[in-house]
Protein backbone atom coordinates (compact mmCIF):
# COMPACT_ATOMS: atom_id res chain seq x y z
CA UNK A 1 0.00 0.00 0.00
CA UNK A 2 0.98 3.49 -0.89
CA UNK A 3 1.68 5.97 1.95
CA UNK A 4 3.03 9.14 2.72
CA UNK A 5 5.44 9.68 6.18
CA UNK A 6 7.02 12.75 6.80
CA UNK A 7 5.91 13.81 3.24
CA UNK A 8 7.93 11.37 1.71
CA UNK A 9 6.23 8.02 -0.28
CA UNK A 10 6.82 4.07 0.79
CA UNK A 11 4.80 1.57 0.06
CA UNK A 12 4.00 -1.36 2.56
CA UNK A 13 2.36 -4.63 2.56
CA UNK A 14 -1.48 -4.50 3.63
CA UNK A 15 -2.26 -5.28 7.57
CA UNK A 16 0.91 -3.79 8.52
CA UNK A 17 0.34 -1.49 11.67
CA UNK A 18 0.91 2.13 11.12
CA UNK A 19 3.83 1.48 14.14
CA UNK A 20 5.60 -0.94 12.23
CA UNK A 21 5.29 1.30 8.92
CA UNK A 22 7.08 3.97 10.46
CA UNK A 23 9.49 1.97 12.43
CA UNK A 24 10.29 0.39 8.76
CA UNK A 25 11.24 3.39 6.99
CA UNK A 26 13.37 4.40 9.93
CA UNK A 27 12.38 7.88 11.33
CA UNK A 28 14.07 9.41 14.40
CA UNK A 29 11.08 9.43 16.48
CA UNK A 30 7.67 8.81 16.20
CA UNK A 31 6.64 11.75 18.82
CA UNK A 32 8.27 14.00 20.82
CA UNK A 33 8.26 13.77 24.30
CA UNK A 34 7.53 17.24 27.08
CA UNK A 35 11.03 17.62 27.32
CA UNK A 36 11.74 17.43 23.59
CA UNK A 37 13.53 13.93 23.48
CA UNK A 38 12.34 11.27 20.96
CA UNK A 39 10.24 8.77 21.49
CA UNK A 40 9.45 5.37 20.18
CA UNK A 41 6.73 2.71 20.96
CA UNK A 42 7.05 0.90 24.15
CA UNK A 43 4.16 -1.55 24.94
CA UNK A 44 3.01 -2.47 21.30
CA UNK A 45 -0.84 -2.62 22.88
CA UNK A 46 -1.97 0.51 23.07
CA UNK A 47 -1.79 1.22 26.75
CA UNK A 48 1.30 3.77 26.57
CA UNK A 49 0.86 6.13 24.24
CA UNK A 50 4.28 6.19 23.06
CA UNK A 51 3.83 5.47 19.66
CA UNK A 52 1.34 8.55 18.66
CA UNK A 53 1.93 10.17 15.18
CA UNK A 54 -0.66 12.25 13.29
CA UNK A 55 -2.60 10.41 10.73
CA UNK A 56 -4.36 12.09 7.80
CA UNK A 57 -4.33 15.17 9.95
CA UNK A 58 -6.02 13.90 12.67
CA UNK A 59 -3.17 14.42 15.74
CA UNK A 60 -2.30 12.22 18.60
CA UNK A 61 -2.80 8.41 16.88
CA UNK A 62 -1.87 5.14 18.59
CA UNK A 63 -0.50 4.35 15.15
CA UNK A 64 0.29 0.61 16.88
CA UNK A 65 -3.61 0.17 16.82
CA UNK A 66 -4.18 1.40 13.42
CA UNK A 67 -3.56 -0.50 9.97
CA UNK A 68 -2.29 1.08 7.42
CA UNK A 69 -4.82 2.55 4.63
CA UNK A 70 -4.18 3.16 0.64
CA UNK A 71 -2.74 6.77 0.27
CA UNK A 72 -2.87 7.62 4.15
CA UNK A 73 -0.76 10.50 4.98
CA UNK A 74 1.45 9.96 8.12
CA UNK A 75 3.22 12.52 10.17
CA UNK A 76 5.92 12.11 13.08
CA UNK A 77 6.95 14.74 15.23
CA UNK B 1 -23.02 10.24 20.65
CA UNK B 2 -22.99 10.29 17.46
CA UNK B 3 -24.69 6.51 17.42
CA UNK B 4 -26.36 4.37 20.49
CA UNK B 5 -27.26 0.81 20.29
CA UNK B 6 -28.59 -1.68 23.08
CA UNK B 7 -27.77 -5.66 24.11
CA UNK B 8 -28.69 -8.24 26.14
CA UNK B 9 -24.67 -9.21 26.15
CA UNK B 10 -21.79 -6.42 26.17
CA UNK B 11 -18.26 -7.95 26.63
CA UNK B 12 -15.07 -5.95 26.51
CA UNK B 13 -12.19 -7.40 25.40
CA UNK B 14 -11.80 -9.78 22.29
CA UNK B 15 -8.92 -11.80 23.61
CA UNK B 16 -9.54 -15.67 24.51
CA UNK B 17 -11.60 -14.96 27.29
CA UNK B 18 -13.76 -12.30 25.48
CA UNK B 19 -14.06 -14.62 22.74
CA UNK B 20 -15.07 -17.85 24.81
CA UNK B 21 -17.91 -15.25 26.71
CA UNK B 22 -19.30 -14.60 23.63
CA UNK B 23 -20.08 -17.88 22.36
CA UNK B 24 -22.94 -19.37 24.65
CA UNK B 25 -24.60 -16.51 24.56
CA UNK B 26 -24.71 -15.74 20.60
CA UNK B 27 -25.82 -19.81 20.00
CA UNK B 28 -28.31 -18.86 22.32
CA UNK B 29 -29.77 -16.29 20.49
CA UNK B 30 -29.02 -13.80 22.98
CA UNK B 31 -27.95 -10.77 21.39
CA UNK B 32 -24.20 -9.70 22.01
CA UNK B 33 -22.12 -7.19 21.79
CA UNK B 34 -18.32 -7.85 21.35
CA UNK B 35 -15.77 -4.50 22.02
CA UNK B 36 -11.97 -4.34 21.29
CA UNK B 37 -9.67 -1.87 20.99
CA UNK B 38 -7.36 -3.64 18.49
CA UNK B 39 -8.72 -4.10 14.78
CA UNK B 40 -7.66 -7.63 14.89
CA UNK B 41 -9.28 -10.10 17.19
CA UNK B 42 -7.22 -12.63 19.60
CA UNK B 43 -6.39 -10.49 22.37
CA UNK B 44 -2.61 -10.31 22.85
CA UNK B 45 -2.26 -14.48 22.75
CA UNK B 46 -4.08 -14.50 19.34
CA UNK B 47 -2.55 -11.99 18.51
CA UNK B 48 -3.29 -11.86 15.03
CA UNK B 49 -0.30 -11.54 12.82
CA UNK B 50 -0.28 -9.05 9.44
CA UNK B 51 -1.96 -11.15 6.08
CA UNK B 52 -2.93 -14.37 8.07
CA UNK B 53 -6.24 -14.65 7.97
CA UNK B 54 -6.42 -18.44 9.04
CA UNK B 55 -5.80 -17.82 12.63
CA UNK B 56 -7.81 -19.18 15.48
CA UNK B 57 -9.33 -15.56 16.52
CA UNK B 58 -10.20 -15.03 12.77
CA UNK B 59 -12.04 -18.68 12.81
CA UNK B 60 -14.12 -17.63 16.00
CA UNK B 61 -14.74 -14.23 15.09
CA UNK B 62 -16.34 -15.31 11.41
CA UNK B 63 -18.49 -18.53 13.18
CA UNK B 64 -20.20 -16.05 15.56
CA UNK B 65 -20.64 -13.73 12.37
CA UNK B 66 -22.85 -16.14 11.11
CA UNK B 67 -25.26 -15.22 13.82
CA UNK B 68 -27.50 -12.13 13.15
CA UNK B 69 -27.53 -11.38 16.94
CA UNK B 70 -23.79 -10.88 16.79
CA UNK B 71 -21.84 -7.54 16.01
CA UNK B 72 -18.98 -6.81 16.89
CA UNK B 73 -17.02 -3.42 17.27
CA UNK B 74 -13.18 -3.86 16.49
CA UNK B 75 -11.08 -0.83 16.97
CA UNK B 76 -13.04 0.61 19.67
CA UNK B 77 -12.39 1.62 23.06
CA UNK B 78 -14.46 1.66 26.15
CA UNK B 79 -13.84 5.32 27.84
CA UNK B 80 -16.44 5.69 30.35
CA UNK B 81 -19.87 4.49 31.73
CA UNK B 82 -23.06 6.53 32.00
CA UNK B 83 -25.42 3.85 34.00
CA UNK B 84 -25.68 0.59 31.97
CA UNK B 85 -24.10 2.32 29.01
CA UNK B 86 -20.41 2.23 28.05
CA UNK B 87 -19.32 5.11 26.54
CA UNK B 88 -16.84 4.39 23.54
CA UNK B 89 -14.90 5.98 20.82
CA UNK B 90 -14.67 3.90 17.44
CA UNK B 91 -13.24 4.65 13.99
CA UNK B 92 -16.39 5.82 12.68
CA UNK B 93 -17.52 8.13 15.52
CA UNK B 94 -18.54 7.89 18.98
CA UNK B 95 -21.05 5.15 20.13
CA UNK B 96 -23.17 4.24 23.28
CA UNK B 97 -23.56 0.82 24.31
CA UNK B 98 -26.10 -0.14 26.67
CA UNK B 99 -25.72 -3.62 28.40
CA UNK B 100 -28.30 -5.88 30.78
CA UNK B 101 -25.41 -7.39 31.29
CA UNK B 102 -21.96 -6.84 30.26
CA UNK B 103 -18.67 -9.09 30.87
CA UNK B 104 -15.27 -7.49 31.10
CA UNK B 105 -12.36 -9.72 29.29
CA UNK B 106 -9.92 -6.73 29.15
CA UNK B 107 -7.06 -8.89 29.57
CA UNK B 108 -3.62 -7.74 31.11
CA UNK B 109 -0.72 -5.50 30.22
CA UNK B 110 3.39 -6.19 30.54
CA UNK B 111 4.98 -4.28 33.64
CA UNK B 112 7.57 -2.04 33.13
CA UNK B 113 10.14 -0.65 35.24
CA UNK B 114 11.98 2.31 34.73
CA UNK B 115 15.97 1.71 34.76
CA UNK B 116 18.56 4.46 32.83
CA UNK B 117 17.94 4.68 28.99
CA UNK B 118 14.48 2.99 28.87
CA UNK B 119 13.02 6.09 27.21
CA UNK B 120 15.36 5.34 23.92
CA UNK B 121 13.74 5.08 20.70
CA UNK B 122 14.65 0.84 20.49
CA UNK B 123 13.84 -0.27 24.09
CA UNK B 124 10.40 -2.16 24.21
CA UNK B 125 8.24 -3.78 26.35
CA UNK B 126 9.30 -7.37 25.88
CA UNK B 127 5.42 -8.67 24.72
CA UNK B 128 5.29 -5.62 23.08
CA UNK B 129 8.27 -5.75 20.59
CA UNK B 130 6.08 -9.07 19.65
CA UNK B 131 3.39 -7.44 18.97
CA UNK B 132 5.17 -4.88 17.12
CA UNK B 133 6.27 -7.87 15.11
CA UNK B 134 3.57 -9.25 14.63
CA UNK B 135 1.71 -6.23 13.16
CA UNK B 136 4.66 -6.39 10.07
CA UNK B 137 8.01 -4.93 12.20
CA UNK B 138 11.03 -6.55 10.39
CA UNK B 139 13.68 -7.89 12.52
CA UNK B 140 15.50 -10.47 10.75
CA UNK B 141 19.43 -9.55 11.77
CA UNK B 142 18.71 -7.22 14.33
CA UNK B 143 20.72 -8.11 17.43
CA UNK B 144 18.04 -8.13 20.71
CA UNK B 145 18.10 -8.66 23.65
CA UNK B 146 15.36 -9.97 25.87
CA UNK B 147 14.97 -9.50 29.60
CA UNK B 148 12.72 -8.84 32.60
CA UNK B 149 10.63 -12.44 34.24
CA UNK B 150 8.62 -14.58 32.98
CA UNK B 151 7.66 -16.86 31.31
CA UNK B 152 6.87 -14.84 28.46
CA UNK B 153 10.27 -14.06 27.71
CA UNK B 154 11.12 -17.24 26.81
CA UNK B 155 8.11 -17.12 24.09
CA UNK B 156 8.58 -13.92 22.95
CA UNK B 157 12.62 -15.07 22.53
CA UNK B 158 11.76 -18.08 20.61
CA UNK B 159 8.75 -15.99 18.25
CA UNK B 160 11.66 -13.75 17.66
CA UNK B 161 14.28 -16.36 16.56
CA UNK B 162 11.70 -17.47 14.17
CA UNK B 163 11.46 -14.23 12.67
CA UNK B 164 15.47 -13.82 11.96
CA UNK B 165 16.26 -12.13 14.61
CA UNK B 166 19.43 -12.98 16.24
CA UNK B 167 18.30 -12.95 19.91
CA UNK B 168 21.84 -12.11 21.72
CA UNK B 169 20.64 -12.75 25.61
CA UNK B 170 17.74 -13.79 27.23
CA UNK B 171 17.91 -11.79 30.59
CA UNK B 172 15.77 -13.40 33.66
CA UNK B 173 15.92 -12.07 36.93
CA UNK B 174 14.68 -14.46 39.08
CA UNK B 175 16.64 -17.09 40.30
CA UNK B 176 17.32 -20.53 38.08
CA UNK B 177 16.82 -22.67 41.21
CA UNK B 178 13.42 -21.26 41.62
CA UNK B 179 12.38 -21.64 38.64
CA UNK B 180 13.17 -25.45 38.31
CA UNK B 181 11.52 -26.07 41.54
CA UNK B 182 8.47 -24.81 39.97
CA UNK B 183 9.16 -26.34 36.82
CA UNK B 184 9.14 -29.91 38.62
CA UNK B 185 5.90 -29.21 40.04
CA UNK B 186 4.34 -28.62 36.84
CA UNK B 187 4.90 -32.98 36.35
CA UNK B 188 1.13 -33.36 37.17
CA UNK B 189 0.33 -30.49 34.33
CA UNK B 190 1.85 -32.67 31.28
CA UNK B 191 0.91 -29.40 29.05
CA UNK B 192 2.71 -27.09 30.78
CA UNK B 193 5.74 -29.17 31.02
CA UNK B 194 5.88 -30.13 27.77
CA UNK B 195 5.60 -26.65 26.43
CA UNK B 196 8.18 -25.20 29.33
CA UNK B 197 11.03 -28.57 27.85
CA UNK B 198 10.17 -27.63 24.45
CA UNK B 199 10.75 -23.81 24.71
CA UNK B 200 13.66 -24.43 26.37
CA UNK B 201 15.36 -27.10 23.47
CA UNK B 202 14.28 -24.68 20.96
CA UNK B 203 16.26 -21.94 22.80
CA UNK B 204 18.99 -24.27 23.72
CA UNK B 205 21.62 -22.00 21.30
CA UNK B 206 20.73 -18.82 22.79
CA UNK B 207 22.73 -17.36 25.75
CA UNK B 208 20.02 -17.50 28.65
CA UNK B 209 21.34 -15.88 31.94
CA UNK B 210 19.19 -16.02 35.69
CA UNK B 211 19.31 -14.14 38.58
CA UNK B 212 20.12 -11.40 35.71
CA UNK B 213 18.67 -7.48 34.57
CA UNK B 214 19.32 -4.56 32.63
CA UNK B 215 21.19 -1.88 34.68
CA UNK B 216 20.83 0.72 32.51
CA UNK B 217 20.54 1.24 28.44
CA UNK B 218 23.06 3.59 26.46
CA UNK B 219 22.73 5.61 23.13
CA UNK B 220 22.22 8.88 22.30
CA UNK B 221 19.31 9.35 19.67
CA UNK B 222 18.82 5.47 19.69
CA UNK B 223 19.62 2.10 21.41
CA UNK B 224 23.38 1.25 20.71
CA UNK B 225 24.09 -1.39 24.26
CA UNK B 226 22.39 -2.30 27.57
CA UNK B 227 24.29 -2.98 30.43
CA UNK B 228 23.39 -6.00 32.31
CA UNK B 229 23.99 -7.44 35.95
CA UNK B 230 24.39 -10.78 35.30
CA UNK B 231 25.40 -12.78 38.74
CA UNK B 232 28.03 -11.08 40.27
CA UNK B 233 29.38 -9.20 37.04
CA UNK B 234 28.21 -6.30 34.83
CA UNK B 235 28.58 -7.26 31.24
CA UNK B 236 27.81 -4.30 28.37
CA UNK B 237 26.13 -5.70 25.58
CA UNK B 238 25.72 -4.25 21.90
CA UNK B 239 22.34 -4.71 20.56
CA UNK B 240 19.77 -2.65 18.02
CA UNK B 241 16.72 -4.03 20.18
CA UNK B 242 16.25 -4.40 23.79
CA UNK B 243 12.70 -6.22 24.76
CA UNK B 244 12.62 -5.76 28.37
CA UNK B 245 9.24 -6.42 30.89
CA UNK B 246 7.95 -7.76 34.25
CA UNK B 247 5.65 -10.14 34.03
CA UNK B 248 1.93 -8.64 33.59
CA UNK B 249 -0.60 -6.65 35.33
CA UNK B 250 -4.50 -6.70 35.29
CA UNK B 251 -6.28 -4.28 33.32
CA UNK B 252 -8.55 -3.46 36.01
CA UNK B 253 -9.29 0.60 34.83
CA UNK B 254 -13.06 -0.34 33.27
CA UNK B 255 -13.91 -2.76 36.50
CA UNK B 256 -13.15 0.18 38.72
CA UNK B 257 -14.76 2.14 37.03
CA UNK B 258 -18.11 0.34 37.26
CA UNK B 259 -17.44 0.24 41.28
CA UNK B 260 -16.62 -3.11 41.45
CA UNK B 261 -13.82 -4.15 44.21
CA UNK B 262 -10.39 -5.02 43.11
CA UNK B 263 -8.31 -6.69 45.75
CA UNK B 264 -4.18 -6.76 45.07
CA UNK B 265 -4.30 -5.20 41.91
CA UNK B 266 -7.25 -7.99 40.56
CA UNK B 267 -10.82 -7.83 39.94
CA UNK B 268 -13.09 -9.79 42.89
CA UNK B 269 -15.09 -12.44 41.14
CA UNK B 270 -16.64 -15.13 42.69
CA UNK B 271 -16.42 -19.25 40.94
CA UNK B 272 -19.10 -17.92 38.22
CA UNK B 273 -17.14 -14.67 37.77
CA UNK B 274 -19.60 -12.45 38.79
CA UNK B 275 -17.88 -9.31 40.26
CA UNK B 276 -19.32 -7.76 43.03
CA UNK B 277 -21.67 -5.34 40.88
CA UNK B 278 -25.07 -6.68 39.83
CA UNK B 279 -25.09 -7.65 35.81
CA UNK B 280 -21.33 -7.21 35.78
CA UNK B 281 -18.98 -10.26 34.96
CA UNK B 282 -15.51 -10.61 34.71
CA UNK B 283 -12.98 -13.22 33.11
CA UNK B 284 -9.45 -13.84 32.31
CA UNK B 285 -6.40 -11.90 32.96
CA UNK B 286 -7.78 -9.07 35.19
CA UNK B 287 -9.16 -11.19 38.00
CA UNK B 288 -5.72 -12.23 38.22
CA UNK B 289 -2.54 -13.43 35.79
CA UNK B 290 -3.27 -16.92 35.32
CA UNK B 291 -2.56 -17.58 31.60
CA UNK B 292 -4.51 -18.56 28.51
CA UNK B 293 -6.26 -21.96 29.78
CA UNK B 294 -7.93 -19.78 32.46
CA UNK B 295 -8.82 -17.22 30.12
CA UNK B 296 -10.63 -20.07 28.44
CA UNK B 297 -12.41 -21.35 31.28
CA UNK B 298 -13.32 -17.92 32.76
CA UNK B 299 -14.80 -16.63 29.38
CA UNK B 300 -17.09 -20.04 28.90
CA UNK B 301 -18.17 -19.64 32.69
CA UNK B 302 -19.24 -16.15 32.93
CA UNK B 303 -21.14 -16.75 29.48
CA UNK B 304 -23.24 -18.97 30.52
CA UNK B 305 -23.64 -17.44 34.27
CA UNK B 306 -24.25 -13.88 32.65
CA UNK B 307 -27.27 -16.47 30.25
CA UNK B 308 -28.60 -17.67 33.51
CA UNK B 309 -27.30 -21.14 32.53
CA UNK B 310 -26.00 -23.54 35.14
CA UNK B 311 -21.72 -24.68 34.81
CA UNK B 312 -20.99 -27.76 34.72
CA UNK B 313 -18.19 -28.59 37.94
CA UNK B 314 -15.81 -29.51 35.27
CA UNK B 315 -14.72 -26.34 34.28
CA UNK B 316 -15.12 -24.30 37.91
CA UNK B 317 -12.94 -27.23 39.47
CA UNK B 318 -10.19 -27.58 36.33
CA UNK B 319 -9.93 -23.26 36.85
CA UNK B 320 -9.40 -23.51 40.56
CA UNK B 321 -6.67 -26.31 39.63
CA UNK B 322 -5.00 -23.99 37.21
CA UNK B 323 -5.31 -20.80 39.31
CA UNK B 324 -3.34 -22.44 41.68
CA UNK B 325 -0.96 -23.68 39.78
CA UNK B 326 -0.49 -20.00 38.43
CA UNK B 327 -0.37 -18.57 41.68
CA UNK B 328 2.95 -20.45 42.46
CA UNK B 329 3.95 -19.64 39.32
CA UNK B 330 3.58 -15.73 39.80
CA UNK B 331 5.56 -16.00 43.32
CA UNK B 332 8.58 -17.30 41.05
CA UNK B 333 8.52 -14.78 38.98
CA UNK B 334 9.01 -12.29 42.13
CA UNK B 335 10.68 -9.27 41.44
CA UNK B 336 14.13 -8.73 43.49
CA UNK B 337 14.91 -5.79 45.58
CA UNK B 338 17.37 -4.71 43.43
CA UNK B 339 15.03 -3.60 40.68
CA UNK B 340 13.66 -0.90 42.96
CA UNK B 341 17.07 1.18 42.83
CA UNK B 342 18.28 0.70 38.98
CA UNK B 343 16.33 4.31 38.55
CA UNK B 344 18.32 7.19 39.27
CA UNK B 345 17.27 10.95 40.22
CA UNK B 346 17.30 12.03 36.97
CA UNK B 347 15.35 8.44 35.49
CA UNK B 348 12.06 9.53 33.59
CA UNK B 349 9.74 7.64 35.62
CA UNK B 350 6.71 9.17 33.89
CA UNK B 351 6.86 9.11 30.28
CA UNK B 352 4.22 11.12 29.60
CA UNK B 353 4.50 14.32 31.42
CA UNK B 354 8.43 13.15 31.55
CA UNK B 355 8.65 13.05 35.54
CA UNK B 356 11.53 11.94 36.52
CA UNK B 357 12.36 9.78 39.70
CA UNK B 358 13.91 12.35 41.70
CA UNK B 359 11.20 14.82 41.47
CA UNK B 360 8.24 11.96 42.03
CA UNK B 361 10.57 10.11 45.42
CA UNK B 362 9.83 13.57 47.30
CA UNK B 363 6.01 13.16 48.18
CA UNK B 364 4.45 9.73 50.25
CA UNK B 365 1.67 8.57 47.82
CA UNK B 366 0.79 8.65 44.24
CA UNK B 367 -1.88 11.42 44.66
CA UNK B 368 0.89 14.00 46.25
CA UNK B 369 2.91 13.27 43.53
CA UNK B 370 0.67 13.79 40.98
CA UNK B 371 -0.95 16.67 42.46
CA UNK B 372 2.92 18.62 42.02
CA UNK B 373 4.80 16.42 38.90
CA UNK B 374 1.85 15.59 36.93
CA UNK B 375 2.95 12.04 36.88
CA UNK B 376 0.24 9.63 35.65
CA UNK B 377 -2.11 12.51 34.51
CA UNK B 378 -1.24 12.15 30.60
CA UNK B 379 -2.26 10.25 28.03
CA UNK B 380 -1.65 6.81 29.34
CA UNK B 381 -3.89 8.20 32.46
CA UNK B 382 -0.99 6.60 34.66
CA UNK B 383 -1.37 2.59 33.38
CA UNK B 384 2.48 2.54 33.04
CA UNK B 385 3.62 4.65 35.71
CA UNK B 386 1.00 3.87 38.22
CA UNK B 387 2.22 0.52 38.00
CA UNK B 388 5.74 1.16 37.85
CA UNK B 389 4.78 3.25 41.23
CA UNK B 390 3.48 0.87 42.89
CA UNK B 391 6.26 -1.53 43.11
CA UNK B 392 9.01 0.90 43.27
CA UNK B 393 7.62 3.36 46.05
CA UNK B 394 4.99 0.59 47.56
CA UNK B 395 2.10 3.38 46.52
CA UNK B 396 -1.03 2.74 45.51
CA UNK B 397 -2.60 3.52 42.21
CA UNK B 398 -5.19 6.24 42.61
CA UNK B 399 -8.73 4.78 41.66
CA UNK B 400 -9.48 5.16 37.77
CA UNK B 401 -11.17 8.37 36.74
CA UNK B 402 -12.89 8.86 33.62
CA UNK B 403 -12.14 9.15 30.57
CA UNK B 404 -9.85 5.93 31.25
CA UNK B 405 -8.34 6.80 27.60
CA UNK B 406 -7.55 10.36 26.62
CA UNK B 407 -10.32 11.39 23.65
CA UNK B 408 -11.33 13.47 21.01
CA UNK B 409 -13.04 16.64 22.54
CA UNK B 410 -16.36 15.77 20.41
CA UNK B 411 -16.39 12.24 22.60
CA UNK B 412 -16.54 14.09 25.84
CA UNK B 413 -19.07 16.96 24.47
CA UNK B 414 -21.42 14.10 23.62
CA UNK B 415 -21.87 12.80 27.08
CA UNK B 416 -24.44 15.90 28.10
C1 LIG C 1 2.01 -7.87 25.27
C2 LIG C 1 1.59 -9.26 25.72
C3 LIG C 1 1.98 -10.38 25.00
C4 LIG C 1 1.60 -11.68 25.41
N1 LIG C 1 2.03 -12.75 24.68
C5 LIG C 1 1.74 -14.01 25.13
C6 LIG C 1 2.26 -15.16 24.45
O1 LIG C 1 2.96 -15.04 23.46
N2 LIG C 1 1.94 -16.40 24.96
C7 LIG C 1 1.15 -16.54 26.09
O2 LIG C 1 0.89 -17.67 26.53
N3 LIG C 1 0.66 -15.47 26.71
C8 LIG C 1 0.94 -14.21 26.29
N4 LIG C 1 0.47 -13.13 26.99
C9 LIG C 1 -0.36 -13.36 28.19
C10 LIG C 1 -1.86 -13.11 27.87
O3 LIG C 1 -2.30 -12.23 28.87
C11 LIG C 1 -2.71 -14.38 27.88
O4 LIG C 1 -2.08 -15.45 27.29
C12 LIG C 1 -4.06 -14.22 27.15
O5 LIG C 1 -3.93 -13.46 25.98
C13 LIG C 1 -5.07 -13.62 28.06
O6 LIG C 1 -6.35 -13.59 27.44
P1 LIG C 1 -7.47 -12.55 27.89
O7 LIG C 1 -8.63 -12.79 27.00
O8 LIG C 1 -7.67 -12.67 29.35
O9 LIG C 1 -6.84 -11.10 27.64
P2 LIG C 1 -6.21 -10.42 26.34
O10 LIG C 1 -5.77 -11.43 25.38
O11 LIG C 1 -5.22 -9.44 26.85
O12 LIG C 1 -7.43 -9.61 25.69
C14 LIG C 1 -7.97 -8.43 26.24
C15 LIG C 1 -8.48 -7.52 25.14
O13 LIG C 1 -9.24 -6.45 25.72
C16 LIG C 1 -9.00 -5.26 25.01
N5 LIG C 1 -9.30 -4.12 25.89
C17 LIG C 1 -8.77 -3.82 27.11
N6 LIG C 1 -9.30 -2.70 27.62
C18 LIG C 1 -10.20 -2.26 26.71
C19 LIG C 1 -11.09 -1.12 26.65
N7 LIG C 1 -11.18 -0.23 27.65
N8 LIG C 1 -11.87 -0.97 25.54
C20 LIG C 1 -11.80 -1.88 24.52
N9 LIG C 1 -11.00 -2.96 24.52
C21 LIG C 1 -10.20 -3.15 25.60
C22 LIG C 1 -7.54 -5.37 24.62
O14 LIG C 1 -7.25 -4.57 23.49
C23 LIG C 1 -7.38 -6.87 24.33
O15 LIG C 1 -7.53 -7.16 22.97
C24 LIG C 1 0.81 -11.83 26.58
C25 LIG C 1 0.42 -10.69 27.30
C26 LIG C 1 0.79 -9.43 26.89
C27 LIG C 1 0.35 -8.23 27.70
S1 LIG D 1 3.16 1.43 21.62
FE1 LIG D 1 2.10 1.77 23.45
S2 LIG D 1 0.26 2.66 22.72
FE2 LIG D 1 1.26 2.13 20.90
Amino acid sequence: MKLLIDNEEFNVPAGTTVAAAVMLVDRPSFRRSVSGEPRFPLCGMGICFECRVTIDRVAHQRSCQIEVREGMVIETE
Amino acid sequence: MSESIKAEVVIVGAGPAGLCAATGPVVASRSVVLIDDNPRPGGQIWRAEKGRTEDLAGRMIHKLSEHENFRRMPGTHVFGIDGNSLLCESPGGDVRVEFEKLIIATGARELLLPFPGWTLPNVFGAGGLQALVKGGLDVSGKRIVIAGTGPLLLAVAYYLRSKGANVVLIAEQAPRSRILRFGLGLWRSPLKLVEAVWYSAKLLTTRSVYDSYVVRAEGDERLRSVTVRIGAKTETIECDMLGVGFHLVPNTELAELLGCEIRNGAVVVDEFQRTTVENVWCAGEPTGISGLESSLLEGTIAGSSAMGAPDSGRFLRRNRRIRRIADRMNRCYELREELRRLADNATIVCRCEDATFGEMSKFDGFRAAKLQTRCGMGACRGRICGSASRFLFGWEADSARPPIFPVRVSSLAGED
